[in-house]
Parts: C-alpha cells; sequence; structure tokens
C-alpha cells in the first residue's frame, strides 16, 4: 500500500489531481454548498450578510437545530424520531405552567407562588428526557419499528399538552423564564449560545464517549455490536433519551421566545429536524454521520427561511424549494457513497 | 439399460478472489437418474450447482443440456431450459398463498388490463399438487405451513417450469425421518416422469437408499463417479477426504495446564443437546461436524448470545452463568464470529473503530470521556502486531480484503485479553497466506497458556492445529478425539456413525 501512495504522491498527473479535487468536494460538498448559498443570498440581498441577520438566522434555526443533533444521533443508531415537535409542545405547556407571573388573572395554578426558574427548566429536561426514554424503551425492549414507536409518541405527546393546557396557550411568563429566548450575552443571543454549547457536547458525546461509538456500531452493524458484547438496548435507550432531552430543551427555548406555552408548538419540527440532518449528510442506513454536518444542514435550511422571504419568495414556492433540495442532497450523498463501494 | 443424457458439463472451472473453488471438474446426468453429489464443505458441489442454475457464471467450460451447448445466464435463463433448484435455505413470501408463492412474478393474466386470473391460478396449483399427491390448500398461506411442507411447494414450483433437472440442496436437513420418506416418495415419483435429481447431502444413509450414481468432489476437483450399489460408506470417506496434509500449519510447543472452560449437559433446545466437555488453559479444542452439526450454535451459547435451556458451565473452576455477550466478555472470552459480514464487521466504519468497539471500557478516562490517543495507538499496534495491511487506520474496513478484514476482527478480540478464545471458521474465505498467518497467531495465542477453542469445517486444519477435537454430530457430542488418534477418516465415520 504505502508503494502506491507514494508513486501517486511523486507523479501527481491530471487526473489524479481532478480525482482529489472531487473527493474533496464530495467530501466537504455540503459545506461547499452552504458558503455558495450565502454567497449568493448576499449578491442578492444587502441586508442579508449583517450580524443582526446571521444572529437572527440562528435564533430561529435553534429549535429545529437542537432537536436536530439528537435526531442525528437516533438516525445514525438507524432509528428516527418523529415525537420531537409534539414533545417540544408537552413540554412548552408544562414549563410555562411553572412560570406564570403571580399577578396574572388567568394563572393555571392560581395559588402557585413564583417559582425560581430552575423549576420549569428541570421540569422540561425531566419531560423531554421521559419521552426520549420511553421511545427508547420501545424500540429496544420490543423490537417494534423506531417509526412505529416514535409515531405513537407523537400523538399522545401532542394529546397530552393539548389535554395539560385544556387547548389554551400558557401565558404571561416571567422575566428570568423569557430570558431563556430573548436574553443576550455580550450582544449574542442567549439561545444561539445554547446551541452552540449543545453541538459541542452533541460533538464530544458522539466522538469522545462510548455511547457515541456504541451509537456507530449500532447503526452499523447491530449484531455486530451486540456480539461485541455492547449493551445494544441500554445505549438504544440512552439515545432516544438524549433526543427528548434536546426535544425539551428546544421546548423552553421556542415558549420563552414567545413567552408562552401553547399546545400546537413545534408542529412538524421533527421534519425540519430529520431534513438538516440528512441535508447534513447522516444516512438513513446507519453508522453515518457527523454533528457539523448536521448544524450546516440546519443552518441552511435557516439561510433558505430567511433568504427567501427577503427575496420576497412566497411561502407556498418556499415549499417546493425546500423538499426538492432535501431530495436532492440524498440523492448526491448515495451517489458519493455508491461511487465509494 | 443406460438413459438418454440430458446435461454434461465439462471442464468446469471457477475462482473467486483469493480462493479457486472449481477446477477443471465434470458432471454427467441421466433422465430420471437421482445422482448424489459428495464432499466436505467448501468441496465445490454448491459451486458447480449454482453455475448450472445461472447464479454464477464460470470462467471456463462447457455446459450441454439434451446435447446441445448452453450458456446460462442468470436463473431465468436456466428455468428456461428446464433446470431449477431448490435452496437449503427457503424463503417463501410468508403472507401469501401457496398459489401465490408458486406462481410469483408469472402469475396468469387475463383481460385487457391484464388482471391476475385467480381462478386459472388456484385450479393450475390444485392440479400441479394432485401430481405430486401434496394434500395441501393453495389457498393456505406459507406461514401456516410446516418446513417440510414449503419444502413441498419449493418442490412443485420447480416441477412447475416443467423442469427436466431440479437440484435439491441438502432438502432434508430440517426434515423428520418421517417428512424424509415423504420427500423420497416425491423424488420418486418425479424420477418416473424422467426427471434427473441432483441431490446434494451429507447423510450416507440417506444418499445409499436414494441416489442411483455418487459424483465425489473434494478441495474444487472432481474425484470420481460411481454406481450407488458398486460402493460403500468407507469408500465413500476415502474419496472425500483422501489428501495430503500440507505444511501450512504452525504448532508451536504449549504447554497444557489445568482446567480453564468446563461444560456439563449443555443443551439449546432443537440445536444440540447435553454437551459434554473441559478444555485446558494452553489447548487448542477442536470441533468439527458438518454444517447443521449445531456447532456455531454451541459456542455462541457458551459467549451467551443465546440462551441455554440446560446444562451447566465452569471457568477456572468456578460456576458461571453467562446471559450476554456483555457479561462473557467480562469473564475473559472473545468469539469471533463465523459471518464476517453479517455479524462481524460495520463495513462503513474505519478500520480503527472496528478494531476497538470491544475493548471500549478501557479506554474511558476522566469525566467519561474516552482516552482516544490511546485508543488509537492500541489499536493500531495490535493491527500492527497481526499485519493487518491498510493504507490507514481510518479506511473504511468495507474496503479491506477478506483477510485484513478476518486479522481486523481478531485485533478486535485480541485487544479484549481474553483468557478463552472461540474462533468460528477463522479462516472461512480467505486466502491461503492469510490463514498460514492466522494459524501461527493461534498457536502464539496457546502458547501464552490462554485456551482456543475452534469450530472449523475443513479438517485438515483442525488436524493441524488442535490438541483434541470434539465431534458433533445433529446436534451430539459423538465422541472426542485425541491428536493421535484424530484422522480425517476417524472424524467423518465418528460423525455419520449411526445412533
Amino acid at each position: 500500500m504505502a508503494n502506491t501512495t507514494a508513486s501517486a504522491e511523486m507523479l501527481p498527473t491530471e487526473s489524479s489531481k481532478q480525482k482529489q479535487l472531487k473527493s474533496l468536494i464530495s467530501k466537504y460538498g455540503i459545506y461547499f454548498a452552504f458558503i455558495g448559498l450565502v454567497i449568493f443570498m448576499s449578491a442578492m440581498h444587502p441586508a442579508f450578510l449583517t450580524v443582526t441577520n446571521i444572529l437572527n438566522i440562528i435564533r430561529q434555526v435553534t429549535s429545529i437545530g437542537l432537536i436536530a443533533l439528537g435526531v442525528t444521533i437516533i438516525i445514525i443508531t438507524r432509528g428516527i424520531d418523529l415525537s420531537s415537535g409534539s414533545v417540544l409542545a408537552l413540554v412548552s405547556v408544562v414549563a410555562a405552567s411553572l412560570a406564570q407571573n403571580p399577578d396574572w388573572h388567568a394563572k393555571m395554578y392560581p395559588s402557585l407562588p413564583a417559582l425560581p426558574v430552575i423549576v420549569p427548566i428541570l421540569a422540561a429536561l425531566a419531560i423531554g428526557s421521559l419521552c426520549g426514554a420511553i421511545n427508547g424503551a420501545f424500540v429496544a425492549k420490543t423490537g417494534i419499528p423506531p417509526f412505529i414507536a416514535t409515531l405513537g409518541m407523537m400523538i399522545v405527546a401532542r394529546g397530552a399538552a393539548l389535554i395539560y393546557s385544556d387547548g389554551r396557550p400558557v401565558s404571561d411568563l416571567n422575566d428570568s423564564y423569557n430570558f431563556i429566548g430573548q436574553g443576550e450575552i455580550f450582544g449574542i443571543p442567549f439561545p444561539v449560545i445554547l446551541f452552540i454549547i449543545m453541538a459541542l457536547i452533541s460533538w464530544i458525546l458522539l466522538n469522545r464517549t462510548r455511547f457515541g461509538k456504541y451509537a456507530y456500531s449500532i447503526g452499523g452493524n447491530e449484531q455486530a455490536a451486540f456480539v461485541s458484547g455492547i449493551n445494544v438496548a441500554k445505549y438504544k435507550i440512552l439515545v432516544y433519551t438524549f433526543g427528548g432531552f434536546l426535544a425539551g430543551m428546544a421546548g423552553l427555548v421556542l415558549s420563552a421566545r414567545i413567552s408562552s406555552g401553547q399546545p400546537g408548538l413545534g408542529n412538524m419540527f421533527e421534519l425540519d429536524a430529520i431534513a438538516a440532518a440528512t441535508i447534513g449528510g447522516v444516512s438513513h442506513a446507519g453508522g453515518i454521520g457527523t454533528i457539523q454536518g448536521t448544524v450546516v444542514g440546519a443552518l441552511i435550511i435557516g439561510v433558505l427561511n430567511n433568504g427567501l422571504d427577503l427575496l420576497n419568495v412566497s411561502a407556498y414556492w418556499q415549499q417546493i424549494i425546500k423538499g426538492s433540495i432535501i431530495v436532492a442532497a440524498v440523492v448526491f450523498d448515495m451517489r458519493k457513497n455508491a461511487r465509494k463501494n | 439399460m443406460q438413459s438418454e443424457v440430458v446435461l454434461d458439463m465439462q471442464g468446469i472451472s471457477k475462482s473467486f478472489p483469493g480462493v479457486k473453488a472449481l477446477s477443471d471438474v465434470q458432471l454427467t446426468l441421466r433422465e430420471g437418474e437421482v445422482h448424489a453429489l459428495m464432499g466436505e464443505n467448501g468441496a465445490g458441489k454448491s459451486t458447480l450447482m449454482k453455475i448450472l442454475f445461472g447464479m454464477y457464471t464460470r470462467d471456463c467450460g462447457i455446459i450441454k443440456l439434451d446435447g446441445k451447448e448452453v450458456e446460462l445466464n442468470g436463473t431465468l435463463d436456466s428455468l428456461e431450459h428446464g433446470v431449477s433448484m431448490i435452496h437449503q435455505e427457503l424463503s417463501p413470501v410468508l403472507h401469501r398463498s401457496v398459489a401465490e408463492n408458486i406462481w410469483l412474478g408469472r402469475e396468469p393474466v387475463k383481460g385487457l388490463l391484464k388482471l391476475v386470473d385467480h381462478d386459472k391460478m388456484w385450479a393450475d396449483t390444485k392440479g400441479l399438487l394432485e401430481r405430486l399427491d401434496l394434500e395441501i390448500d393453495p389457498r393456505e398461506h406459507m406461514v401456516s405451513l410446516t418446513v417440510a411442507q414449503m419444502q413441498m411447494i419449493e418442490i412443485a414450483k420447480a416441477v412447475s417450469y416443467n423442469a427436466k433437472i431440479i437440484i435439491m440442496d441438502e432438502p432434508s436437513s430440517s426434515l423428520t425421518d418421517k417428512e424424509v420418506g415423504h420427500l423420497f416418495e416425491i423424488i420418486r415419483k418425479l424420477k418416473g416422469q424422467g426427471v434427473a435429481i441432483v441431490y446434494i447431502s451429507h447423510k450416507m444413509d440417506e444418499i445409499f437408499e436414494i441416489a442411483d450414481t455418487i459424483t465425489v468432489f473434494r478441495d474444487g476437483q472432481y474425484i470420481s463417479s460411481v454406481p450407488a450399489r458398486e460402493t460403500n460408506q468407507s469408500k465413500l470417506i476415502k474419496m472425500m477426504v483422501g489428501r495430503e496434509l500440507n505444511k501450512m500449519f504452525t504448532r508451536e510447543d504449549h504447554t497444557i495446564g489445568e482446567d480453564m472452560l468446563k461444560v456439563e449437559g449443555l443443551s439449546l433446545e432443537k440445536r444440540f443437546e447435553d454437551v459434554s466437555f473441559d478444555v485446558k488453559k494452553g489447548e487448542i479444542f477442536g470441533i468439527a461436524g458438518l454444517v447443521g452439526a449445531g456447532r456455531t450454535e454451541l459456542v455462541e451459547t457458551l459467549f451467551g448470545v443465546r440462551s441455554k435451556s440446560a446444562g451447566h458451565i465452569y471457568i477456572k473452576g468456578k460456576h458461571v452463568h453467562i446471559k450476554s455477550p456483555d457479561h462473557a466478555k467480562k469473564n475473559g472470552m472473545a468469539l469471533l464470529t463465523e459471518d464476517r459480514r453479517q455479524s462481524g464487521l460495520s463495513l462503513m466504519l474505519s478500520v480503527e473503530d472496528n478494531t476497538a468497539v470491544a475493548n471500549m471500557d478501557s479506554y474511558v478516562g476522566g469525566g467519561n470521556l474516552l482516552e482516544v490517543a490511546r485508543l488509537k495507538k492500541e489499536a493500531k499496534e495490535e493491527c500492527k502486531k497481526i499485519r493487518v495491511k491498510t493504507p490507514t487506520m481510518t479506511e473504511p474496513i468495507g474496503n479491506l480484503s477478506g483477510g485484513n478484514q478476518q486479522k481486523v476482527l481478531l485485533a478486535r478480540w485480541l485487544l479484549t485479553k481474553p483468557d478463552i478464545l472461540f474462533l468460528d471458521e477463522p479462516t472461512r474465505g480467505i486466502d491461503v497466506g492469510a490463514k498460514a498467518e492466522i494459524y501461527k497467531l493461534i498457536s502464539m495465542f496457546a502458547q501464552e497458556g490462554k485456551t482456543v477453542i475452534m469450530v472449523s469445517s475443513e479438517m485438515p486444519e483442525l488436524l493441524g492445529m488442535c490438541d483434541r477435537i470434539l465431534v458433533m454430530h445433529e446436534g451430539r457430542n459423538k465422541g472426542i478425539l485425541d491428536r493421535n488418534d484424530a484422522s480425517q477418516e476417524a472424524i467423518m465415520s465418528l460423525a455419520l456413525q449411526k445412533h
């Protein structure tokens, strides 16, 4: 092997240079596409490439982005999570009910004193994680397809959100809660900081812990992972729990941003998140995917939403453009992998 | 007396990367005969039949059907030429009816809209089943049939193609004695209708009951064809195994120490029963037997992949209850599985990750984070030690050759520093050079006072490497041979001995 690579390096022929370029493009294609998109939008509209607008884009994608981080790891294990949008809604109403201003006349729990903000935060993360754990337990212990397990949770969690809130928004939330969605630190929106931190944590989990190594291994070949002595059921439950945790966090951020928990929040967010991960190169056949890819995938969706708005493209056309891009990204990805084999 | 020749294959060769599967073999079939193919696993029987059935293309040679030279490109071609095959592994569409399974892909249609003509399909199926004396309702769903009935349906399907030649690959392997009787009745009926049957089996008594002619293969070569009534069991065994042992095997002197693993009355429902043996430190212990003997199931049960139905396991004198591979690993065991692709490799993951995956626990450092630098270093060192050839450690393992993939899997387990190493067909599908290297590694491992338990269908490998060999047949322990008493003939006759 050493010989062949050495000789190839010594005589860089035209074709090998082209090959290198090709493999560079296919490896980093998504990043090039992202840069190209940003350049295109900047050229089309002067307001696009401003700090305010960029931060705005990132803030808008944080909810979907947070969910996408979790669903990335789930898809790497060859699973799927359809419940995240509904879990977000359930979390938003519960957390909001614990964060209402004490003097609000339509308070959900009229006798509840003002609680420290940590209470709704912990409640949100706990409920999100619990929903995820239930998903994981059904997938791991009963062997039903993840699509079905999480489809069930999607419907159940939405119903629970409606029951809990009696179908009404839970509003007038206190300022410390609102900070989660509206605050800034050194001029950077707090949700953006949260998203960056969670992306870093997800990257570390995926690349620097057994949890991540096993996620890849389970998605790569579940039987091989089992025979290698990996507790497949345990790690599957953990992976879905983490997904639920992030959906819970997204519920916090979104309800704090609009200062209201609503049972209809997060509708179809799970699909946007799956789209972000998919555009970012996560393979639904399992075993392949990166956090950085998903982050860029989420940003591409954000830039498209924002840029197409700036360009006055109608919301109806935006759907057609987004849908086409998702399919195109996967076709590109499949061809890239097919060439490799 | 001699009937018409329906098939004549001459000078057939076939190579796979690194392996010569068939070299210059021949086969002649006559109308209305049952022709048995015999030979050890890997002798080339199945490869030859897959060529005849159009699943593989031959490298060279001539195939004549009814005296005319033919090209068989794909199974459809073969079916059109009247060749049908019943595979060892049945693949019925379980939740569809018998009739739909038989006519799958060639359903009779009627009318302008080409709607499926169910009436004709059921009537045709009924006639077909009656012709074979099968009492099965064409509308029954496959899932409610027994394995034997499914097999009969496969045969009916073969007949429905007006097959002149039907290949049966180990058709009796999952049948009871009574069902085998019924199978033979059908075979005799087909024979009477002039169909030639190729019957692949390891079961001597069956072959002497049903076959007219027996052809023996060995190591991809044609050995001989003989009329069944002019030969006997011991002559056949000699033909099947009569080769020289080559000098591939490294066996360093190793001292055999005290008890490592003791197995008492181990059983797994329907797979094996009441298997007992013990293995010492520093010993290489072989498990021989034909396909379906329960060898893989035995090591998988010891390793916790399957749950035993009875029996006891002791490691170094201590009674253990192995519940999962995780648990087995913690008890110092390692298992290199039989099927690399199915239960070994994650093809898209790197050589490094494939090497380290079973040993992650030992790389966990502060804050539950992995010590990635140490992981990379140890994985690389282990791969280097056993001479895995790969461009880089981050190369997807799918890009490596079979031999190197196998070495990576071996590295995976050696990294966990096991006391007991189970090897299931450790050299299957890899080339001769890599085989010799793996033998050397096995020998070195035993030299360190560790225990190796290896399952193999390659008898020379077992004879060359093992201190003792357990012979299994149809889920039973048929005896343990000492190195000095072991020979291919001894193993074969022990395995095929009637109980």
